[in-house]
């Protein structure tokens, strides 16, 4: 690796004093899990490495049933899935946080940290978006919030300034009747990245979907938010009919690349599958869920 | 030129120092600067479990962990396992059961069983199966170092 | 996803019990390499010692036409920098392209084809000098596959390289680099007699051996001239020698010190890195240590061949099979010496055949150098061999055991390439699989199969050579050249302590370097429980007859009437006269001087070992995700010296199966680049993805070997190929003839149905 420094704030204006000095040089690290591997294969050209794991705010896990959930951007996984309250309140995110990479990198990586990354195969963002999750972004000029499905632009591409640093991520209090889910599509049972991935939340009311939000991993150039599957089969039975409007929708609304991970028809083929599992699962998670 | 970091921190319930370029992972720098080599390096991108280590009670892949951020914690290596000169059950476990071929795999295999037993004194197979999926072997297929763990488990249990 | 559930217990159908062979004691390296005390090539260390890093090809075919290392080498912290120029010049033959693959001469072949070496004071310096380095290629098209390379309109890699067809030199440059043929009987005639006759087509993808440790070493050319060289390798004598040929000097003047070895299956034969940290020294006067990264690993050692085979099998309704026809052509990578040989010698083997033809093809492409891995050849040649039987056997009807069973080589069978086979285990590993629990256990779901498959791997000799010495508390030191991949110097030791009639605990074996011991062959080829095991038993024979020769010397009798058993002396004619092993071993000193026995073998006497697997799946057919249920590994040991190091082997050589089944690749871009160069995506298979592996240990003892030994390391990655495909076929209805059977491939062959 080319030589970098090493800053360890311990406050959020500090963090952002740092961040602005270093004038797009340095880059933010929470569990190093992406940014370390990104960093030996040249993939960003830095200076300065920013830890934020001592930032308090970075680090917080707040939940309760009226507010919903703050989740520090570095907080890792096991701490997530590790939290009682936190695992039953909002399983779809824990289905992601126990997914990815294996025990040990669990130990490291956070959700933030996977936002941030903006990887088109982010196991968390599918999820995340299916929550309707929001991103707490703090600058120079103060604080903002992003929808997380905003929160990324590109491949390795996202909402945040080069001066700005991702506080916590934000989740609405569940409601009864809702479930969530989130499952990938790999190769093999453990360790891979998603071929494709479909997060996805339903609201029931009364046997029918009152509401329901879909998100693909792996099939554009950023993770997918297909609104237009979740407010097809509002209002209509909770069947596999519905379902499959669904799924089909998500399949059709995916915009995959032929890679060494998968075919174009392969993810498209796999969009339909999971997004249907998936929808399936949540709804049976909103079923026990009153 | 860029100077090194001074860093302390406790190695196997020792107080350790040392001195090391930010750019230096944990694993580098208890290889190549602080002598301890039982850690291992298969991939360096955290793929293999080989340079696993425990920090602050967590398993983490020391290859992407850096030096510089260890200062305050608590880590245990390989070298911590055993208890002076007997070994820990799993160690043990391991040998009379033939769970390791070329040996590679077997520090990294043996920190992260620990933390499992440490968390979870009775898995089922699926259990070890699942927390073990980061640590990689090509000599054993698993089935030996599967059937330890269990086999650790129990005497443990016992004791 | 793999359950708890009871499994068979592994068995061993023992032919002979000894008192020590046939246990399972622990490992005398044990204690070191649970506590991570073991030093392995990368833990080397030694005073000045200095960090090196090689400059590899990005292009997979390129001219080179200049290096400039001027930058690399005024770095700040950089000591030498290193250029094929360096190695001595001339020479002819195989030295040639062996100099030429571990530095590039005037082509880069392949991507990650090491072009120069950098020595300095830090890893993270030498990585940097090496991207200071300039190089200007003229990039050429690549060929990265067997059949385009076979092709008139293909890049050519070797202007020299004509091919050798049927032992004739063609006139023009070609990739393929040779034709053979082995012809038994008349095959056009055995297919007019066959009533059903299925012929089909087979490709493979290269895979890696995947063993976990990088390649690592350390050279010091000391100022007496001669090179020290510290590695992970699985041949002391192989690196000496091949160090010896690439650098141009006497194999006495090179040392080579084996460290701990964190895998091989064949991969770790080679030299990549030792003659280039040699050159380093040679600059520095230093210790240069060199350490592979794992893209490193991936594209600048040898992995085994990707291939193309097409297998023509005819057999009558009653199960005979009238005619084989083996098509194999395998690449070699950069340069020429593919496998296919050996795949050529195993096809066919299981099968007693009055009538087979075997064409091989060795072709170049521009990809790595393959080495060994494990059965080199074999496995790409039974994925499709042992298919054709299965589709065969199924449409005249027969049980797929039975009809190997029919058709079953045995003692006194010509094999395609000329030897008859001696005794042999293969019809008791038929009936093992037959009568095994999962044979008969149903299955319970749809989109489940089952399948079977077997194969054999010849094994090899070759020499080893072992010295004992006595201490005087009745232990014996023992030392031996072969470097412990898989806890042979335990079943060494045990044969030995067999000899001398000695507890295990009481023999001390080390592996020593090649100033230590005579020339040992390669850990490989499944030859080291045999081979150097045969060099222990004998000089154990030695020292057992030396010890009765001064029992009876202190006892004033004949020789011949002082017998050893259970580590005691005794008179046959004088009850009186008993001493233990121990006692005697104390008084050697008094009596005459210590005793200490010697061997050096060359056994001829190999015994090629069967396998068999059985194996069940469960095909997702929305995803074509699969799943193994269930596996069984059936193999023929011949006698089984420590048997859960047996077991080992043949549960380590399945997985590496399942993941060349339904997994591994190099995934190669147009350009010839690999472009899953990491082990995220060049998938070997993880505790999650396998339930344990279920061993039956036969064994019919080879005629050939004290103890009945049969090489046991290769046989096993040979069958879960075909096994699984077989097993997949079962499960959905439909045939898969390409490596890997991953998940989008099983799904479009669901959705083509």
């Amino acid at each position: 690796m080319k030589w970098i420094d090493y800053a360890t704030p311990h406050s959020v204006r500090e963090a952002v004093d740092v961040l602005s000095e270093a004038g797009g040089r340095a880059r933010v690290m929470a569990g190093g899990t992406d940014l370390l591997v990104a960093l030996r294969a040249g993939v960003y050209d830095i200076d300065l490495v920013v830890d934020g794991k001592n930032i308090p705010e970075l680090n917080e896990i707040t939940y309760d049933p009226t507010n919903g959930l703050t989740l520090g951007a570095a907080v890792a996984c096991y701490k997530i899935y590790g939290n009682q309250a936190v695992a039953t309140a909002y399983p779809g995110l824990i289905d992601a946080a126990s997914l990815i990479g294996g025990t040990q990198i669990q130990g490291r990586a956070s959700l933030g940290g996977n936002l941030c990354n903006a990887t088109p195969s982010a196991d968390s963002i599918p999820p995340m978006i299916a929550l309707n999750g929001t991103a707490n972004i703090a600058g120079p000029n103060g604080n903002r919030q992003v929808a997380i499905e905003d929160f990324c632009t590109g491949v390795r591409q996202n909402a945040l300034g080069s001066d700005e640093i991702l506080v916590s991520l934000h989740f609405p209090a569940p409601v009864a009747n809702s479930g969530a889910n989130y499952i990938r599509f790999i190769p093999r049972n453990e360790m891979d990245i998603a071929v494709a991935g479909a997060g996805v939340s339903v609201v029931l009311d009364n046997g029918d979907i009152k509401e329901a939000r879909v998100s693909l991993a792996s099939v554009a150039p950023t993770p997918l938010f297909v609104q237009e599957a979740g407010d097809a089969i509002a209002g209509k039975p909770a069947n596999d009919e519905t379902v499959r409007i669904a799924s089909g929708i998500a399949r059709d609304a995916a915009r995959p690349i032929t890679d060494m991970r998968g075919t174009i028809e392969f993810r498209q083929h796999l969009c339909e599958v999971l997004t249907r599992r998936a929808l399936n699962t949540a709804i049976e998670r909103a079923k026990e869920n009153n | 030129m860029p100077g090194k970091t001074y860093v302390q921190t406790n190695i196997n319930g020792e107080h350790v120092d040392f001195l090391c370029e930010p750019r230096q992972s944990l694993l580098e720098c208890l290889r190549d600067v602080i002598g301890l080599t039982g850690t291992k390096e298969g991939c360096n991108d955290g793929n293999c479990g080989a340079c696993t280590v425990e920090m602050d009670g967590r398993i983490v892949t020391s290859c992407l962990v850096l030096g510089v951020e260890v200062e305050g914690k608590e880590i245990t290596t390989i070298e911590g396992i055993a208890d002076g000169s007997t070994l820990h059950p799993i160690q043990q476990s391991f040998l009379e059961n033939a769970a390791l071929q070329c040996g590679i795999c077997t520090p990294g295999f043996i920190v992260a069983s620990k933390s499992l037993l440490d968390q979870n004194p009775d898995p089922t197979e699926h259990e070890i199966r699942f927390w073990l999926a980061n640590n990689l072997c090509r000599c054993t297929g698993y089935d030996k170092i599967i059937r330890a763990v269990q086999d650790a488990a129990v005497k443990m249990q016992e004791a | 996803m793999a359950t708890t559930r009871d499994y068979e217990p592994n068995v061993v159908l023992s032919n002979q019990d000894y008192n020590v062979v046939g246990t399972r004691p622990l490992r005398p390296d044990g204690a070191d390499k649970v506590t991570g005390r073991a030093l392995y090539g990368a833990d080397f260390a030694a005073a000045g010692l200095l960090s090196g890093s090689v400059l590899r090809s990005p292009h997979a075919h390129a001219r080179i036409k200049s290096i400039d290392t001027s930058k690399a080498e005024a770095l700040d912290g950089v000591r030498a920098v290193v250029t094929s120029a360096d190695f001595p010049q001339g020479g002819e033959g195989p030295v040639l392209w062996q100099r030429d693959n571990v530095l590039a001469s005037d082509k880069a072949l392949y991507r990650g084809h090491a072009i120069a070496a950098v020595a300095a004071a830090s890893p993270h310096i030498a990585e940097e000098a090496v991207s200071l380095i300039d190089v200007d290629y003229e990039v050429l098209t690549p060929v990265t596959d067997v059949q385009s390379s076979m092709k008139g309109d293909a890049p050519i890699l070797h202007d020299s390289l004509m091919t050798d067809e049927l032992g004739e030199k063609a006139d023009k440059a070609s990739n393929i680099a040779s034709h053979f043929q082995h012809v038994k009987g008349d095959v056009k005639a055995g297919f007019k007699e066959a009533d059903v006759v299925i012929e089909r087509e087979f490709t493979t993808k290269t895979v890696h051996q995947g063993y976990i440790e990088p390649q690592a070493a350390t050279a010091l050319w000391n100022n007496d001239g001669r090179l020290h060289i510290w590695c992970s390798t699985q041949g002391s004598f192989a690196a000496r020698d091949a160090c010896a040929r690439i650098l141009d000097i006497p194999v006495s003047q090179i040392r080579v010190v084996p460290l701990e070895i964190g895998g091989g299956f064949g991969g770790k034969i080679d030299v990549y890195l030792e003659p280039v940290a040699a050159l380093l020294s040679k600059k520095t006067g230093t210790p240069v240590k060199l350490v592979m990264s794992r893209a490193d690993v991936l594209q600048g050692t040898g992995p085994t061949p990707g291939s193309y085979a097409k297998i023509k099998i005819g057999a009558k309704k009653d199960g005979t099979i009238t005619a084989a026809h083996a098509y194999l052509a395998m690449e070699a990578g950069a340069y020429p010496g593919s496998p296919v040989g050996a795949g050529a010698m195993c096809v066919l083997a299981p099968y007693d055949l009055e009538n087979a033809l075997v064409d091989g093809y060795d072709v170049v492409v521009n990809k790595p150098k393959t080495a060994a891995y494990r059965a080199p050849g074999a496995p790409n040649a039974a994925f499709a061999g042992e298919q054709v039987i299965d589709e065969v056997a199924k449409a005249i009807g027969m049980d797929p055991i039975d009809f190997r069973m029919k058709n079953a080589a045995k003692e006194g069978t010509r094999q395609v390439h000329g030897p008859t086979f001696p005794r042999v285990g293969y019809e008791e590993v038929l009936e093992a699989m037959k009568s095994h629990p999962h044979y008969n256990a149903p299955l319970d779901g749809p989109n489940q199969g089952r399948g079977v498959a077997v194969g054999f791997w010849f094994n090899i000799g070759f020499d080893s050579a072992c010295n004992i010495a006595v201490n005087a508390d009745g232990t014996v030191t023992l030392q031996e050249g072969s470097t412990d991949i898989g806890g042979t110097r335990a079943s060494i030791a045990m044969q030995a302590a067999e000899v001398l009639t000695l507890p295990y605990e009481k023999v001390r074996p080390t592996v020593v370097d090649t100033d230590t011991i005579g020339f040992t062959a390669v850990t490989g080829g499944s030859r080291t429980t045999f081979a150097t095991g045969w060099a222990a038993y004998e000089a154990a024979q030695d020292v057992r007859t030396k010890m009765i020769d001064r029992a009876a010397q202190i006892w004033e009798v004949d020789a011949d009437t002082v017998e050893l058993e259970d580590a005691v002396f005794k008179s046959k004619s004088d009850p009186e006269l008993s001493m233990t092993f121990a006692e005697l071993a104390g008084q050697l000193g008094r009596s005459g001087g210590g005793i200490t026995g010697t061997a050096a073998v060359s056994p001829s006497g190999v015994g090629g070992a069967f396998a068999g697997n059985i194996v069940d799946v469960e095909v997702d057919p929305e995803t074509g995700k699969t799943e193994i249920l269930r596996f069984t590994v059936v193999q023929d040991a011949g006698k089984a010296i420590h048997p859960s190091y047996v077991e080992g082997q043949m549960q380590g050589g399945a997985v590496q199966g399942i993941g060349w089944a339904l997994n591994e690749e190099y995934y190669m871009s147009d350009s010839g680049t690999m472009d899953n160069v990491s082990l995220l995506d060049y998938r070997m298979p993880t505790s999650l993805d396998l339930p344990m592996i279920d061993t039956v240990i036969v064994e019919v003892a080879n005629p050939g070997h004290p103890y009945g030994v049969r090489g046991v390391g290769e046989a096993p990655i040979i069958p879960p190929t075909p096994a699984i495909a077989n097993a997949i076929e079962n499960a959905i209805g439909t045939r898969l003839f390409a490596l890997p059977m991953n998940p989008a491939a099983v799904a479009k062959a669901v959705m083509d149905k």
